[in-house]
């Protein structure tokens, strides 16, 4: 990790937060990869559906990269199964998809998706969408830590 | 014997009334006399009694005669000729066509006789009118009926009308040919036992579907829609997407009457529906991938940003953009593909043999250049889907263009097939500068007097196919080259009607109720019928024998469905004893793969399901279907009726009822003897010209038939 130029490496936010990247396209992961780490995060892969399940059960990553269509296990599978989880209820889900309809958007946040993101995008955007979400969950948690007050889910961000 | 009494009582009654009128005068006289005047009138009288007695007897039988006489002329006049009169004219009022009444004697009963005529004549007129009118509108609507039918039967569209019980009163080829497929008979049926007049259509289509329509129409009528109609989507047990559209049939013309019936129009959309799934999962696919590439680019676009890339990451980007560069342009290319393959059934093409239409097509350059068209090389097994009439006037309209340039060009068609597709050449010899293909094809194309708005490139987009010149390596000659689009299958043509015109319809149906009654109280003449006949390898079904062959037709409102046939030959899984060749003429290996009887059993239950069984002598082939009740599944518990038996009734005298017998006694005319088809269509003639025969006889019911049968029954047993 080279953290020297490019966007402003915001290490004291994200140091060490582990994400999770799950997506079958070897071609999109290779960037995104890349491109976390470089901005600090832990980064961990999944090339599936039910990789992408057991890292989040093991490794309990803060935020998931979750491609909605991939073999087995689809995206929206893995969300409905990170929700009903007690052990990993809390993990922030980024759903990013090729489907560009109405009618899988609104099935990926009734799945319980943090928030939805339409191929194509562009990363930059991705990353400081990813840091915003990070920050006011930590807010909501420090929140809640106080007043046990309800989580406040992030607003649908544009992609 | 009474008339002369009444004749010699009428001649001497006047007599003597006279006579008695007389004594009782002279006793009148006689009484006012007193005793003195009595005796002097008494010795007066004797003496002139003795002398001239006979003289004033003689007087009185003068008179009385001719009182006879006249009485005698009075009675003729006027007491028998009205009564002659009376007799002719009830006589005439019974027979219309009886001869008019002679002319009368006397004056007043010539006058009265001439005007009973002229009623007479004014009856029979009005009468032969009013026949003339009910023949013509008879024949107006028996017209009527068949120019519907056979206007159905060319219909594109499958059309079923349905009386409120939701039987079938009128179908067309189509329709049957349309739930061909969901017929489980193994052949040889072509789903009669599906489609027919009087049959159910929820046999086909899940009645809950027909009534939620039919209750949905009757509340739109009941608001006060006069074109209520509902349409629905069925899918069949085959996976067939079918959309219904039902119509009500109402009573009276004006769309206000009683709703008496349903027209059903029927679609097969399941080609339509699944190409067009096909494409709307095709665009889907590519707008993910691309949606999936054009994310996998834009990232690694974004990482190239970096100016500070180690050569071994940027490489890693570069790589993952061509990559996926190169995984969209192939999507593309599959796609265009895909997209031509469907676009070229966007023009209503039809499906022809290329024979035909290479046929067509010299005849026209025939006709328009003078030239020959040589169609040797034209392969006769190819289909092609075509608009013909602009193809062949774009192969004349080349044609044409080829003879100005080459004066006399020797021309030939050729069709070859080519991949998925199909070559039509038009090919000449020689060649020249002036072939202009590009400036041909874009110019409206004149063939002879009719100008066409389209040019040979709309001919060849309408196909979505292609047009090339194509010359020969040594120069002897080029063609050009059509590629054509060819029929996904050989169309399976509809059933050619037999020699009746094919009973499609039966509108007497509309007003059947007759099935709510009970079997045996139904009149003979409405009840549905199927008229069977089997062959088999003998005469003992117990002992082995099998059946080979089940010929059936119907019967619906005293009409023989001709065309609503069951004809299967069933392989007997044994072998067929030559004595029995001879008789019904089916070999070994006629049944060699056909189904066995266990198949063939449950489609013939369908077919005669809700019908009375007919069969001549009946109680045969009765053995041979219940022997196979357990093992089939399947029982005929349905009445049955036997023509042998009602023949019986109608003809005890005779001899044989054998079939030959009664066919010739009734003058059916037999073809097919000893096929189990040929017998049966022979059976049910029989059976419909003993009905009335029965009916003469008081049987009118299906009960009184089948109680009559029983008595006969039971009269041959005795002997």
């Amino acid at each position: 990790m080279t953290p020297e130029s490019g966007p402003a490496p915001n290490i004291g936010a994200v140091a060490c937060t582990k994400v999770l990247i799950a997506d079958d396209e070897p071609n999109i992961v290779v960037s995104l990869e890349f491109m976390m780490k470089r901005e600090g995060f832990d980064v961990l892969v999944a090339r599936d559906g039910r990789q992408a399940l057991d890292a989040i059960r093991r490794a309990h990553p803060r935020l998931v990269l979750l491609d909605a269509t991939m073999p087995g296990l689809s995206g929206f599978d893995v969300c409905e199964a990170v929700r009903a989880d007690a052990d990993v209820r809390s993990t922030l889900i980024v759903m990013l998809t090729a489907k560009g309809r109405e009618t899988d958007m609104a099935r990926g946040v009734g799945a319980g998706a943090d928030a939805y993101v339409t191929k194509p995008f562009s990363t930059r955007d991705l990353v400081q969408q990813v840091k915003d979400m990070l920050a006011k969950d930590t807010a909501a948690r420090d929140l809640a830590a106080n007043s046990a007050a309800a989580i406040e889910l992030p607003k649908d961000l544009p992609a | 014997m009474s008339f002369d009494r009444r004749l010699a009582l009428i001649v001497l009654a006047p007599g003597a009334v006279l006579g008695l009128w007389l004594l009782l005068g002279a006793g009148l006289l006689f009484s006012t006399l007193g005793p003195a005047e009595r005796a002097a009138v008494a010795d007066t009288v004797a003496p002139l009694m003795d002398s001239h007695g006979m003289l004033v007897v003689l007087w009185w039988f003068l008179a009385a005669l001719g009182a006879g006489v006249l009485a005698l002329r009075l009675h003729a006049t006027y007491g028998e000729a009205p009564a002659r009169l009376a007799d002719a004219t009830r006589v005439l009022a019974g027979d219309a066509a009886a001869p008019p009444l002679p002319p009368q004697a006397g004056a007043g009963m010539r006058a009265l006789g001439e005007a009973i005529n002229a009623l007479a004549g004014q009856r029979r007129a009005l009468e032969e009118d009013m026949a003339r009118l009910v023949a013509e509108a008879s024949r107006d609507v028996a017209l009527q009926r068949d120019q519907l039918a056979a206007l159905m039967a060319e219909l594109e569209q499958s059309v079923v009308v349905l009386n409120l019980e939701g039987r079938i009163l009128l179908y067309n080829a189509r329709a049957r040919a349309l739930f061909r497929p969901l017929s489980q008979a193994p052949g040889g049926v072509a789903g009669a036992e599906l489609i027919g007049l009087g049959r159910s259509i929820h046999a086909v289509i899940d009645r809950a579907l027909i009534d939620h329509a039919r209750e949905g129409i009757a509340r739109r009528i009941a608001r006060g829609d006069a074109r209520a109609s509902a349409r629905f989507v069925t899918t069949t047990p085959l996976g067939h997407l079918i959309q219904v559209s039902l119509a009500p049939v109402r009573a009276a013309a004006d769309d206000k009457g009683d709703v008496t019936g349903f027209v059903l129009l029927l679609d097969d959309i399941t080609d339509e529906y699944e190409a067009r799934s096909r494409q709307d999962r095709r665009w889907l696919d590519l707008s993910e991938a691309s949606r999936a590439s054009f994310a996998s680019m834009q990232a690694a676009l974004d990482m190239l940003d970096y100016p500070d890339l180690e050569p071994a990451d940027r490489e890693r980007f570069q790589a993952v953009v061509r990559d996926e560069v190169g995984a969209m342009s192939q999507r593309l290319t599959t796609l265009a593909a895909d997209a031509s393959h469907d676009m070229k059934t966007r023009w209503p093409l039809q499906d022809m043999l290329g024979a035909d239409l290479a046929a067509a097509a010299a005849q026209r350059i025939a006709t328009e250049t003078g030239q020959d068209v040589d169609t040797v090389a034209v392969d006769a097994d190819i289909w092609l889907s075509v608009d013909s009439f602009a193809l062949i006037q774009a192969l004349a309209f080349l044609a044409a263009r080829l003879a100005e340039v080459l004066g006399a060009p020797h021309l030939a068609l050729r069709l070859a097939p080519a991949g998925g597709r199909a070559h039509l050449d038009l090919v000449f010899r020689g060649t020249a500068p002036g072939l202009d293909l590009a400036g041909w094809q874009t110019c409206p194309m004149q063939s002879g007097d009719t100008p066409s708005p389209l040019t040979v490139r709309d001919v060849v987009e309408r196909h979505g196919g292609e047009l090339w010149l194509e010359h020969a390596r040594d120069g002897s000659g080029a063609l050009f080259r059509f590629l054509l689009p060819v029929a996904a299958g050989t169309v399976a043509p509809l059933p050619a009607p037999g020699e009746s015109r094919p009973a499609y319809y039966d509108f007497d149906l509309f007003a059947a109720s007759a099935q709510s009654r009970e079997s045996d109280d139904r009149p003979l003449g409405e009840i549905a019928y199927t008229v069977f006949d089997t062959e088999t390898t003998g005469l003992d079904p117990a002992g082995g024998d099998e059946i080979l062959q089940i010929g059936a037709t119907r019967i619906v409102n005293g009409r023989l469905l001709g065309s609503e046939c069951f004809d299967q030959l069933v392989d007997p899984q044994r072998s067929i004893p030559e004595a029995g060749i001879a008789v019904h003429g089916i070999r070994p290996e006629m049944v060699r793969g056909k189904p066995t009887l266990l198949q063939v059993l449950p489609a013939f239950h369908a077919f005669a399901a809700d019908t009375v069984l007919v069969g001549h002598n009946v109680a045969f082939d009765m053995r041979f279907l219940t022997l196979k009740e357990t093992a089939s599944g399947v029982r005929f518990d349905q009445p049955v009726l036997d023509t042998l038996l009602l023949a019986a009734i109608v003809h005890p005298g005779e001899e044989s009822h054998g079939l030959e017998a009664m066919a010739a006694r009734l003058g059916v005319a037999v073809s097919g003897r000893h096929t189990a088809l040929g017998d049966a269509l022979a059976t049910a003639e029989i059976f419909l010209k003993l009905l009335p025969l029965l009916r003469a006889r008081g049987i009118l019911t299906l009960g009184q038939a089948r109680a009559a049968a029983q008595t006969s029954y039971y009269a041959r047993l005795r002997y």
